[in-house]
């Protein structure tokens, strides 16, 4: 009788245990792969705007390729979610060295949604090419975007992010000639968002439709379904911790019993006197 | 054994559901599948006009030069031509304006009269346009400026980015008007106006005149070094007349204080902002709604290295309430910031003041102060997106370890407990 209940309870036991990896394996498979590049099926981007609103559309992995002068500036706009890194790769293929005058500076600037300048943890932004250099690289890791920020801080989130590639310094007489340039953007996406429970209601990106100047101060929307008296507010939200927790309970009345069968010692382990089964 | 063997299954069973609702925890992180990127860019809007180009052709008689790739400019640029009129979209509305083409005389003042509109803007007739492009001989002047101007009436005023692609060899033999100066003025008339350059030779004068026309007006400037680089390069301007944005920003007047400026609604807008200038505009905020706003000013004209522009929200009462900022040195074409801001909870619906603010200097006192820099605002409001609770459990697999071991901890105690008790009864 005993050995079937340590028998079942063992049972449970390695049951939970497997079914906890079993479920868990997906998962960490999920992210041990690196996000799907869908660089194949995308087709290459051969343009570029000239400024935040004409910002061309890039998706992250699709490849840029266009032909453009120095001088030029160049702006690509893309869209990131929270728990992304994004990273910036781009190659400058400078005009012929016998036509240029000198060394020339080039820089890689990233705005988010509300045009404000977003710091790169990595990455060479602001290079130098030699006079004789054919071409020079250039590269940006943002941060990871957050699922939310106070209002006040920079922090980047979700929403419309703006590339722009422009020569910072170069001498007079270069301006306009040839060059080439080859970007691509890269997401990484994480499961750790931070911070946890965070959302943003709406995403970073800013209207692009012409406004209108109000003479008055439009109308206040009337109130939609006041307080109807019952709501499920009071019910905390099934985040991920509660699932941690409920799991970790589990298992922990399990290890209790094992623990508790454990100390039955083999020798004790005849017909109790009647009553005992019942404590 | 009934007794106890239903608890095991019942424990089994609890498992079992627990580990499918429950283990899953990297899953249930996980967000929305991804979007395709929305990007604002345009498609969604319907264009109400087509986008508009002129090209402006220089036919002065300097372009009889043999220098690009062995052959004379005028010739590639007719070569290069033939290729950009196969290459147009059917619903490109393209017009071509020539200058110098009709007048071989010296007399300055006739010579800098002449330009004509070869191809008016609309449909294009590409057979038509080829055979007119294709007479064309070098000939006279190089009247940029007024060239410009004739352009831009050709052009006319409307809701979408007006494009000119300004194709010379020479600088303007004609000033006043000083072409740059006429760029400048046309930007600042508010007719969404860009002037891209492509200069045919590598001359310092000519580049100068070049840059400053295309800067003033958010155009570029490429030099022309052989004829596939002018074929692609024109083709690349017309595409981007197409392809880029058919809104343009509504126009604004700010002003100097706040309970006169101008009340804006979600959108995006453009005006001119001198020097020094403070620009306000207000914008409604309703309990629950946050701010958002950003704005670039562009640097249109040659400036002093260091240069800053500052937004500010300001409550009625003149409290400020946020601030972005950003600064800069050296060659940009636009320093632009942003913010956001939203009420706490449950405070009234108010009017919030937006101040732009610039450090831009002039090297020389003759740049002129006037038309303001172009200043573009874009305004939204939105939803406020209140501060996350902190967590309330924990995760992870440190807190399973550490359950796990808290049971076999507690059951043994228990077990222990119960042994001993058992021993001491039975002796008794």
């Amino acid at each position: 009788m005993r050995t079937t209940s340590l028998r079942c309870c063992a049972g449970a036991l390695s049951a939970a245990a497997a079914a906890l990896l079993l479920s868990a394996g997906p998962a960490a498979a999920d992210t041990a792969l690196p996000s799907p590049s869908p660089s194949e099926s995308l087709a290459p981007v051969t343009t570029a705007g000239s400024s935040f609103l004409t910002g061309t559309a890039v998706q992250p992995g699709q490849p840029v390729q266009l032909a453009g002068s120095t001088g030029d500036y160049l702006y690509w706009s893309f869209t990131s979610e929270a728990g992304q890194t994004n990273k910036i790769a781009i190659t400058v293929t400078l005009p012929p060295a016998a036509s240029r005058h000198g060394r020339s500076s080039w820089a890689v600037d990233v705005f988010d949604g509300l045009r404000r300048r977003q710091a790169c943890t990595a990455g060479a932004q602001t290079p130098t090419a030699a006079a004789r250099a054919a071409s020079v690289t250039l590269g940006c890791t943002l941060r990871q975007v957050r699922a939310w920020a106070e209002p006040w801080s920079g922090d980047p989130l979700p929403g419309t992010y703006y590339v722009r590639l422009a020569v910072t310094e170069l001498p007079e007489q270069d301006l306009g000639l040839p060059m080439q340039v080859a970007m691509r953007i890269t997401a990484h996406d994480s499961d750790d968002i931070q911070p946890e429970g965070g959302e943003l209601k709406t995403p970073l990106t800013q209207p692009v439709a012409a406004g209108t100047v109000l003479t008055s101060a439009p109308p206040v929307a009337a109130e939609e379904e006041k307080d109807t008296g019952w709501s499920w507010d009071w019910l905390p939200d099934l985040s991920a911790r509660w699932a941690w927790t409920a799991v970790g309970g589990a298992i922990a009345a399990v290890t209790g019993v094992g623990g508790y069968s454990l100390t039955r010692h083999p020798r004790r382990r005849r017909p109790e006197p009647d009553g005992f089964n019942r404590l | 054994m009934i007794i106890r063997r239903r608890p095991a299954a019942a424990l089994l069973g609890t498992l079992a559901a627990l580990s499918i609702f429950g283990a899953p925890p990297a899953h249930a992180d996980e967000t929305t599948p991804q979007e395709p990127p929305n990007v604002e860019l345009v498609d969604e809007t319907t264009p109400k006009e087509p986008p508009k180009v002129e090209l402006v052709l220089d036919i002065s008689g300097s372009m009889r030069a043999r220098d690009i790739e062995g052959h004379s400019r005028i010739s590639v640029l007719q070569q290069a031509f033939n290729e950009v009129l196969d290459a147009l979209p059917a619903e490109a509305q393209v017009g071509i304006r020539v200058l110098g083409a009709t007048y071989p005389g010296n007399v300055k003042a006739v010579g800098c009269r002449d330009t004509q509109l070869l191809v008016p803007i609309g449909p294009i007739d590409k057979l038509e346009a080829k055979t007119a492009v294709a007479t064309l001989r070098p000939t006279g002047f190089t009247p940029v400026g007024l060239a410009l101007r004739a352009a831009a009436r050709d052009l006319g005023t409307g809701e979408t980015t007006r494009r000119i692609v300004l194709i010379t060899d020479g600088e303007d033999t004609c000033a006043p008007p000083d072409p740059c100066e006429v760029a400048r003025e046309l930007a600042a008339q508010g007719t969404h106006l860009v002037v891209d350059t492509l200069g045919l030779t590598l001359n310092d004068k000519v580049r100068r005149q070049l840059t400053c026309i295309a800067s003033a007006t958010g155009g570029t400037y490429t030099a022309v070094t052989s004829k596939t680089q002018l074929t692609n390069r024109i083709n690349q301007l017309v595409d981007r007349a197409a392809t880029t944005y058919t809104q343009t920003p509504a126009q604004v007047d700010g002003t100097d204080n706040c309970t006169r400026a101008p009340l804006l609604s979600p959108g995006a807008y453009t005006d001119r902002e001198q020097f020094q200038e403070h620009r306000w505009y207000r914008v409604q905020v309703r309990d629950g709604q946050e701010l958002r706003a950003s704005v670039s000013v562009s640097l249109d004209r040659a400036l002093n290295r260091d240069y800053g522009v500052l937004l500010r929200a300001v409550s009625q009462d003149g409290r400020e309430l946020v601030r972005g900022t950003d600064a800069g040195s050296g060659r940009t074409d636009v320093l632009s910031t942003g913010l956001r801001w939203s009420a706490e909870r449950k405070a009234p619906d108010q009017t919030v003041c937006l101040v732009v603010s610039n450090s831009f200097s002039s090297p020389t006192a003759t740049t002129a102060a006037t038309p303001g820099m172009p200043l573009e605002l874009t305004v939204d409001v939105v939803d406020s997106s209140p501060a996350p609770n902190g967590p309330d459990l924990g995760r992870g697999w440190g807190l399973l370890g550490l359950l796990a071991l808290a049971g076999l901890v507690s059951g043994l105690v228990f077990g222990w407990l119960a042994r001993w008790r058992v021993a001491i009864w039975m002796e008794n």
